[in-house]
């Protein structure tokens, strides 16, 4: 909904400083979003994906191939951009998927699951770009995720939402000092203290801004 | 000895069929069969966006600042190019098989083409983005597809059929390109078919760019 993507059904909200209600094109020029099912042709090069998206960003032909090659260099993504995009890893069509959405160098950024499915390693270099776009580009990153120890490393701020309601927000640390009685308790059980629940649910998405 | 015997007996008969009805009938058929070709190839159009879908990329582009409006623009018209081209082809053969029809009317003809086909493939695109599995899309757009081809009089004039099968087939608004088509073919351009044919293909594209735009303007990706 914050992507525009769906029409709001009530309320006000305000990203990077644009009204989602009577400026979502402002909202879209500011926003990038990395969908969980990315978002590229299998059969269409990285370098055309890459340009094309410049284009739809109203870039220039030549501009729009500039920025293809230095979103490639910044996401290691050089060597392959002649490669279709089927043809790549999973990591590697994951970086591709970031690459696309930072384009047009968003103040925000929303992941949805970014790191869902990913073994260990590919998960730690994520949270690596993820740390590298905030601290670099200053750019805000809004992430979805399952993973709780995630939302604890990444997050400055961490929402947690339960059954479509917000029921909690704070700094990681403020939320287990609250819900988990003591700075030191584990995400984990301050999560089930919050939503008061023994098992862990399966539509919970803290969120980390 | 049967294929041989077969390849004879046919041969025969299609040379006759050639130099007799071939022009005759094609006169009335290959309006209609333009305007097939764009029904049916049109229709369809929406089973590569169901596929963009599944991938994600129809979402991505929704949250760039692009045009909701092209979005559809651009795939429809790359449809509309497509079946323009093989229109030209289709009246090629025709010529070649002999058809005899003047140049405006076969320009005529394939400017009908070009708005069906930007129509029906909005619609298409606007039916695939609301149903998105492609177990739903095909049926649906058989059924519809069936119906307005079998009434339209693509294949032979409604007027030949019964009464009520001719009244009915008015309420299809491809009836009234079909008739239009056919005018244009025989060179009489100033008729009441052709200014129907020209003012609901006209309506017709704009109501079906109208809803594909809004379909891809809110439809929940």
């Amino acid at each position: 909904m914050l992507t525009t993507l769906l029409a709001p059904t009530g309320g006000a909200a305000t990203v990077a400083g644009c009204d989602l209600a009577t400026d979502p094109a402002g909202v879209r020029r500011a926003c990038g979003y990395v969908a969980q099912s990315g978002g590229v042709d299998p059969q269409i090069s990285v370098r055309e994906e890459l340009v094309t998206q410049g284009r739809l960003y109203r870039l220039a032909k030549t501009q729009a191939a500039r920025r293809a090659e230095e979103l490639a260099r910044d996401l290691g993504l050089t060597e392959l951009l002649d490669r279709k995009a089927g043809a790549l890893s999973g990591g590697q069509r994951r970086r591709l998927d970031i690459a696309m959405a930072l384009t047009h160098r968003p103040k925000v950024l929303f992941l949805d699951e970014p790191t869902t499915g990913l073994d260990p390693g590919s998960r730690a270099d994520r949270w690596d770009l993820i740390r590298r776009l905030r601290d670099e580009h200053r750019t805000t990153v809004f992430l979805t995720t399952h993973y709780l120890d995630e939302a604890d490393a990444l997050s400055d701020r961490l929402v947690v939402v339960d059954k479509g309601t917000v029921v909690a927000e704070g700094t990681p640390s403020a939320l287990k000092l609250r819900y988990g009685g003591s700075i030191d308790a584990s995400l984990q059980d301050t999560f089930l203290a919050i939503t008061g629940r023994s098992a862990k649910p399966a539509d919970a998405a803290p969120v980390a801004v | 000895m049967l294929l041989h015997d077969t390849a004879l007996i046919y041969g025969r008969y299609l040379r006759q069929s050639l130099r007799s009805r071939f022009a005759l009938l094609f006169g009335v058929l290959v309006p209609g069969l333009l305007l097939q070709l764009g029904l049916f190839g049109a229709s369809f159009a929406g089973f590569t966006i169901i596929i963009e879908q599944d991938q994600g990329v129809v979402e991505r582009m929704r949250v760039t600042p692009v045009s909701r409006l092209a979005l559809l623009l651009g795939r429809v018209l790359r449809d509309a190019t497509v079946f323009v081209f093989q229109a030209v082809l289709l009246v090629l053969a025709s010529l070649v098989m002999g058809l005899r029809a003047p140049v405006p009317g076969v320009l005529i003809g394939f400017a009908f083409v070009a708005l069906l086909t930007v129509s029906l493939a909005s619609l298409s695109y606007a039916l695939a983005m609301k149903v998105r599995t492609p177990q739903e899309f095909g049926p649906a757009i058989n059924a519809m597809t069936m119906p307005m081809m079998l009434l339209s009089g693509l294949m032979l004039p409604m007027t030949l059929g019964p009464r009520w099968l001719d009244v009915l087939s008015h309420f299809v608004p491809f009836r009234y390109l079909v008739d239009a088509v056919r005018d244009a073919y025989v060179g009489s351009y100033a008729t009441a078919h052709m200014l129907y044919g020209v003012l609901v293909v006209l309506a017709f594209t704009a109501l079906a760019v109208t809803v594909g735009t809004r379909v891809f303007r809110t439809a929940g990706a």
